[in-house]
């Protein structure tokens, strides 16, 4: 005779047998979206694996000597060669006749910027990596300067708002566009605001052989200037304006996107982050540029047709990641 | 120790040249040392190599000021500032030309050994590089190494159809120059 | 095998005796042609390596640092502009003691633009934390090539294996190469502790705190200064396999109650010891050549000029508003001989100026008069200066 336990639901989910190559009790500041991103990817790629980490946040808050939150092989070298380290271990499995799967992780500076060639090289010479950016729009790990990911019109230490200056001034580098140039596997957007999503992408570019890319939107409520209970909130609405358009590119071709099923204003989501406060001010110029960034967000709804249907799909912007919104698990 | 100079033109092989001769010393049980003198030059340009033949380990990586011998692969280099500099007394001087070694000697004052290299490559090789009828010519004139010591340093380089045409090349060649007439020379400096 | 090789063709038969697993490289003159020759092995299927041909110079030390830790032996080499890109990573390497090996093909910095041989670049990275070891001739190159992999993984740091661009690279000249077997019996197979597992997980090149920072530094030092002695038993056991007496911290030669003495590094060592034998009418001397640069031979250098009244130090590098680089430390390390030699510095063959015969009378001649043991640049034109500067 079967005896029926009540388990509570967090407590199954808790108890689930999941690996942990990122562990807890590291100094991540609360609410940080690149700890949450680094414990998703590292959950889902699982114990065969070798870690390249470009310097970085992650890198500081994981590893303060003698301790280490990693339960996977990990080295950090430089800021700007964490692809060309990863090239490096790749090489040197292939060598050894190994299948362990390489994954190379940076920031947006050590990306899109001091790191760019380097993953171009990588990229080009279709090393068997997977490439993780976590991007959380600036130099954070310096206390919040511009990069060339932060957004047009968002203030950091370096692209301040002030009576001249509507803080940075050029646009967002359109990063996963340049990554699908070099007609690499596969290479796509996430966003932390939808584990199951990151988890299913991960999944997907580990099983590729060549290189392949994940580019992950992840808050710093610190650099954004929001509170760290809203990071989630911050990282959906992201997704929802058309801002961060959740994308995946084969071969260099749009294979794929996450369809929004009510598209939100950009205010919405610019509104909750002390980064854009001076759009809301009462002139003409704050005007402008919040009419601006709304048509860039227009845009990418335009150009990757993510308006979704009215009707509930379980895999768009409101059903993706949650049952309880109706959509599915992925893991 | 027997120093020379070969001067040639960017793409004529001239390091080439001075790599056989030192390979060709140590095919005969010497030391050989060759080295192109450095430099940026495009093809076209004037450029020079320097090769040293001994019995002895070549310890010295100085270029080669003074010369025993000039082997030039463009007799128009003859004109170029500084190709006969150094030139100790005695030496000599094998010049790439169709024109009779007198005429060519009597323009620059000094006497030359000429030899028309380059149609006899595109004879024999079909293709006009000097080296190997230059260097052959060369080992004839001084008899500081035997000429199949230099076939046996070609042999390193190619094979089978190339290489026969380039033995073929070194009997011509060598057959057209007084043979031992630049001895004296070469042994006068002891290698 | 006795055999005629240009240099970098000898240098890339030696690394490929070595076993490599791992060759990464950015070709820049006068580099180019060792790793042409590495390549065509590989393509030849004599080498079987991953040949990485990467985008820049910091790339290639990033790709050989990487392979490192993940347990295979490496190779890069460089030059110049190529050295001061990857420097970075150079230090990287080190601090992380990383047994892996890299020619320097030793050429000036620009500006103004030099492809030409001097020692600037390597002594450019001095204090990056390797073993720097410099050749006099391409037998050298290549027993000090693959006796680097041994040093290298015996201590777990890197060595920068210095020889001079064109002088050695692009010089053909006999030498011996040793077969795979002897180099294989000299040299085992590749083992570091401290490879990336995911069987035995490790963090490598954390953040360390002002609390442990200081006691890291003295590790690295003391790391390299005991890597002195490795490097003389490397010396002497490479001594019996081969009956070559090369490598180790530095060689004299010359005349043992020599009260003048020479220290060099690198390929002018032959030219000055050929000169320093045919002059029989200038006093006694001795020609001192430092191998090892780093670790710096402190104790074997006293002991080498402990008899010595005046020591000329040439060299090819230059520290502007200071002088020499070595002819400094050497002052520095013999100032506590009871007698210190007085050490007269001077730079020659900067930029690839030939350094003939001559230099050696030349600088004789420069200090019998006694005048002031400073620096100076020995071979200077000043007839070639700007007219201002005269």
């Amino acid at each position: 005779m079967t005896q029926e336990i009540e388990i509570p639901l967090a407590e199954l989910r808790r108890n689930q047998p999941r690996f942990g190559g990122l562990e807890s009790g590291h100094r991540a500041c609360l609410g940080c979206g690149e700890a949450l991103a680094a414990r998703l990817v590292s959950e889902s790629a699982g114990p065969d694996v070798m870690y390249a980490n470009a310097t970085g946040c992650l890198e500081v808050f994981t590893t303060a000597w003698p301790d280490s939150a990693w339960q996977v092989p990990w080295m950090h070298s430089l800021f700007s060669n964490a692809a060309s380290i990863g090239a490096g271990m790749e090489a040197a499995l292939k060598a050894q006749g190994k299948a362990t799967k390489v994954i190379a992780m940076g920031g947006d500076g050590g990306t899109f910027d001091i790191g760019f060639q380097a993953l171009s090289g990588m990229l080009e010479r279709g090393h068997n990596v997977l490439y993780v950016c976590y991007d959380n729009e600036a130099y954070m790990n310096t206390g919040v300067q511009r990069s060339s990911s932060t957004p047009h019109a968002a203030a950091t230490t370096t692209s301040p708002a002030g009576s001249e200056s509507m803080g940075k001034r050029h646009l967002k580098k359109d990063i996963v566009s340049i990554v699908a140039a070099h007609h690499i596997p596969y290479a796509a957007t996430a966003s932390v605001a939808y584990p199951s999503d990151i988890r299913k992408k991960v999944r997907r570019a580990m099983g590729i052989e060549g290189p392949s890319f994940l580019h992950i939107h992840a808050p710093c409520p610190l650099g954004w200037g929001h509170d760290g209970a809203l990071t989630i909130e911050v990282a959906r609405l992201a997704v929802q304006t058309g801002l961060f358009p959740l994308i995946e590119l084969e071969r260099g071709g749009v294979a794929g996107a996450m369809p929004i099923r009510e598209v939100r204003p950009v205010s919405d989501y610019l509104g909750l982050q002390a980064r854009f406060r001076h759009l809301f001010a009462d002139s003409a110029r704050a005007r402008e540029e919040l009419e601006h960034l709304q048509a860039l967000a227009n845009h990418n709804i335009e150009v990757y047709r993510l308006r979704g249907e009215s009707r509930q799909d379980c895999m768009d912007s409101e059903g993706a990641d949650t049952v309880r919104r109706g959509g599915m698990r992925w893991a | 120790m027997i120093e020379i100079r070969i001067h040639g033109r960017g793409g004529q092989g001239n390091v080439v040249a001075a790599y056989l001769l030192a390979t060709t010393a140590f095919e005969d049980g010497r030391y050989g040392q060759a080295f192109p003198n450095f430099g940026a030059e495009r093809r076209g340009a004037p450029v020079t190599a320097f090769v040293r033949i001994s019995g002895q380990p070549i310890r010295r990586r100085c270029q080669v000021i003074e010369p025993a011998f000039l082997i030039i692969q463009d007799e128009a280099l003859l004109h170029v500032e500084g190709v006969l500099d150094g030139l100790q007394p005695g030496g000599g001087i094998l010049v790439n030309s169709s024109r009779p070694g007198e005429e060519i000697g009597g323009l620059i004052g000094r006497e030359v050994m000429a030899l028309p290299a380059s149609p006899l490559a595109s004879r024999i090789l079909g293709r006009p590089v000097p080296n190997t009828a230059l260097l052959a010519a060369f080992l004839a004139l001084t008899e500081l190494l035997p000429i199949d010591a230099l076939v046996r340093a070609l042999a390193g380089r190619f094979r089978g159809k190339v290489l026969d045409a380039n033995s073929r090349l070194i009997e011509e060649a060598a057959g057209m120059v007084p043979v031992g007439q630049w001895k004296e020379a070469s042994s006068e400096t002891g290698a | 095998m006795k055999q005629a090789l240009e240099g970098s063709q000898a240098i890339a038969r030696a690394v490929s005796l070595c076993r490599p697993q791992v060759v990464s490289a950015y070709p820049i003159t006068p580099q180019t042609h060792i790793v042409e020759n590495l390549s065509r092995l590989v393509a030849d299927g004599v080498l079987d390596c991953e040949l990485v041909s990467v985008e820049s110079e910091f790339s290639a030390a990033s790709v050989a640092l990487g392979a490192v830790a993940a347990g295979s032996r490496a190779y890069t080499a460089s030059s110049s502009q190529g050295i001061l890109l990857m420097s970075e990573v150079l230090f990287n390497i080190s601090g992380l003691r990383i047994p892996l090996v890299m020619t320097c093909a030793n050429r000036a910095l620009a500006a103004p633009l030099s492809i030409w041989n001097d020692q600037q670049d390597s002594m450019a990275v001095r204090d990056a934390g390797w073993i720097q070891l410099y050749c006099a001739d391409n037998q050298e190159a290549v027993d000090m090539t693959i006796q680097a992999y041994r040093i290298a993984e015996r201590c777990e740091l890197p060595v920068m294996v210095c020889v001079d661009g064109f002088t050695l690279t692009h010089t053909l000249e006999v030498l011996d190469l040793p077969d795979q077997q002897l180099v294989d019996a000299f040299l085992p197979a590749f083992h570091f502790d401290r490879k990336l597992d995911p069987a035995n997980p490790i963090s490598v090149g954390t953040l360390v705190s002002p609390e442990f920072f200081t006691e890291a530094r003295y590790d690295h030092h003391q790391a390299l200064l005991q890597s002195a002695e490795i490097i003389e038993q490397t010396r002497r056991e490479w001594q019996d396999m081969t009956g070559r007496d090369t490598g180790g911290l530095l060689g004299v030669a010359g005349d043992a109650d020599a009260r003048v003495g020479v220290l060099v590094l690198g390929s002018i060592t032959g030219t000055l010891q050929e000169a320093m034998e045919a002059s029989t009418d200038t006093e006694p001397a001795c020609l001192i050549t430092l191998r090892a640069f780093r670790p710096f031979p402190e104790q074997a250098l006293r002991d080498a000029c402990s008899g010595l009244e005046r020591l000329i130090v040439l060299e090819r590098a230059l520290s502007p508003g200071a002088g020499g680089i070595v002819g400094s430390e050497v002052r520095a390390a013999l100032s506590s001989l009871d007698r210190p030699p007085r050490v007269f510095n001077f730079s020659v063959g900067l930029g690839g100026r030939d350094v003939p015969l001559e230099t050696w009378s030349r600088a004789l001649a420069a200090v019998a008069g006694n005048a002031g043991a400073g620096f100076d640049m020995l071979d200077l034109e000043p007839s070639r200066l700007p007219q201002e500067a005269l």
